[in-house]
């Protein structure tokens, strides 16, 4: 994770120029600061790492499309200000700091009983990438199929039974639909 | 209940003598009434509206369960066409579980639902077996034992989602084959699914049951407008631990909506109450739970007869 490391670098420094400006205020990014793209390695048993071109959708979609919240800027949404204005979550910026790997392992099943904890359905990682990228890419005709961003290992072909590991008879699609 | 829910030993001991007692016992849990379902039983919530038929959990079925390769590669989506007999593609002795492809023509996309047992809280496989090759255990899965089994179909008449299928590979052994919740690979120890972890859009989220019907009441009530206001799954034949949110009205997605609030084994308790005969009137047995399945459509042929005609009546309106 070379790039999350860039990412809390640039963070570092910005916070720690910004104390001397405005002390009292919380710093913030903008796509300037972003990095020009992403290893997402998170599936890499099945399928390769997808190598995510940041730069190109900071220019199709704004910040908060995807960091919603959490780009390092003031809370704005009231309810989520409710309890995170000005509190470290609002500083934070990588999907990874809130989603969890493995959303549904029984440490994190059991902890959703605690009758206090507020975002009991909060998605995993896994799930709040593909929920945001294909529900994004639907509306504005970006490509859904898995074989569109993901490249299969060959783990992958084997657990969907194809290419050099497809059945005997059957044909193989390119993973659109 | 616990009797009702785990009578595996059924077959220990002289068949005939166990039959009376199992029998007896079958007379005792109906008069003791309605069973809530294990308060720990976990459950999955289906939101049909993440779904995107990528068919990545009936892959991680096939390799989990050590199913027969499949006649086409996961990733070929021609699946979706398919037709037999008029119906969509089934889960059968070779596929635990279907995602099949819904085209509602209110909405400019195609919906996909994943097909499995629902793992009911009062399984109407489980009553209406009578060798009680089934057991609904207190993680929620509903198992059964191969080994007991008889192949008399039963369970594939009574089920309320057309589910069991057999396996006759050899005319002595039959065998019964359906989805088990991954139960001994996986539930027992607490883990998910494999369907559920394979997912990539978390359309199947896996926890307690009473915590994931939650999750589907709050999503409902935040997201005003995108679901129908209803958790297809938290009453219907009594409660199920796989349950469902959609978009557009369930019958749409191809849920049967007619479905009884009430286990199935209230409404067949009238039946029940032959059993202890059972092995006097082999046949009639069998006639019977021939009238219920027929029954059970002729319900829903009459009902979507009603609305198609409440249909027809709106259009003109
Ligand atoms: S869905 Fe059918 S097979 Fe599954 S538990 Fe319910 S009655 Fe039994
Ligand atoms: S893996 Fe998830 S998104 Fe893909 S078909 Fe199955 S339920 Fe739908």
């Amino acid at each position: 994770m070379r790039t999350r490391k860039k990412i809390l670098r640039t963070a570092l420094a910005l916070a720690v120029g910004t104390i001397f400006i405005a002390p009292s205020q919380i710093w913030c990014m903008d796509a300037s600061d972003a990095p020009e793209s992403v290893t997402i390695d998170l599936m890499a048993e099945l399928y390769g790492p997808v190598e995510f071109d940041h730069l190109m959708h900071t220019d199709v979609a704004s910040c908060q499309d995807c960091h919603h919240q959490t780009t390092g800027g003031e809370v704005t949404d009231p309810s989520c200000a409710r309890c995170h204005r000005g509190t470290d979550e609002g500083d934070s910026v990588g999907c990874s700091e809130c989603h969890v790997t493995d959303r549904f392992n029984a440490t994190n099943v059991k902890a959703l009983e605690d009758p206090q904890l507020y975002h009991f359905d909060k998605p995993g990682l896994k799930g709040a990438y593909h929920i945001n990228c294909i529900g994004c890419h639907k509306t504005v005709d970006g490509p859904t199929g898995c074989q569109d961003c993901h490249t299969m290992t060959d783990a992958g072909e084997k657990m969907f039974s194809t290419g050099k590991h497809a059945p005997a008879k059957g044909t193989s699609s390119s993973g659109h639909h | 209940m616990n009797k009702l829910l785990n009578r595996r030993n059924f077959l220990k001991g002289g068949l005939a003598t166990t039959a009376a007692a199992a029998v007896l016992k079958n007379s005792d849990t109906q008069a003791a009434g309605h069973f809530d379902g294990y308060p720990d039983s976990m459950g999955v919530l289906v939101d049909l509206t993440r779904c995107v038929g990528c068919r990545s959990c009936e892959a991680a079925c096939n390799k989990e369960q050590q199913l027969p390769e499949p006649a086409k590669p996961y990733d070929d989506f021609s699946v979706f066409d398919e037709m037999h007999h008029g119906q969509k593609r089934r889960t059968d002795e070779t596929r635990y579980t279907v995602v099949n492809r819904y085209d509602v023509p209110e909405i400019d996309h195609p919906l996909f639902r994943k097909i499995q047992c629902n793992h009911c809280a009062e399984p109407a496989c489980l009553t209406s077996c009578f060798v009680n090759a089934y057991t609904k255990t207190p993680e929620g899965a509903v198992i059964y034992n191969p080994k007991v089994c008889v192949g008399c179909r039963n369970c594939m008449i009574a089920c309320p989602f057309y589910i069991p299928t057999f396996k006759f590979s050899h005319a002595f052994t039959p065998r019964i084959m359906k989805c088990i919740f991954c139960y001994d690979t996986r539930l027992k120890d607490g883990k998910a699914p494999a369907c559920v972890e394979a997912c990539p859009q978390e359309a199947l989220t896996f926890g307690k049951r009473t915590e994931v019907l939650e999750m589907g009441k709050q999503r409902i009530r935040m997201t005003p407008g995108k679901y129908v206001n209803h958790v297809y799954g938290e009453h219907e034949v009594g409660g199920t631990a796989w349950m469902y949110l959609s978009s557009v009205p369930f019958d749409k997605v191809g849920l049967d909506t007619h479905l009884p609030n009430e286990p199935i084994i209230y409404s067949v308790k009238d039946f029940l109450a032959m059993v202890p005969m059972v092995l006097t009137i082999w046949p009639g047995l069998f006639v019977g739970f021939h009238l219920l399945a027929t029954r059970k459509d002729k319900i829903k042929e009459l009902e979507d007869a009603k609305n198609k005609k409440n249909d027809e009546k709106e259009e003109q309106v």
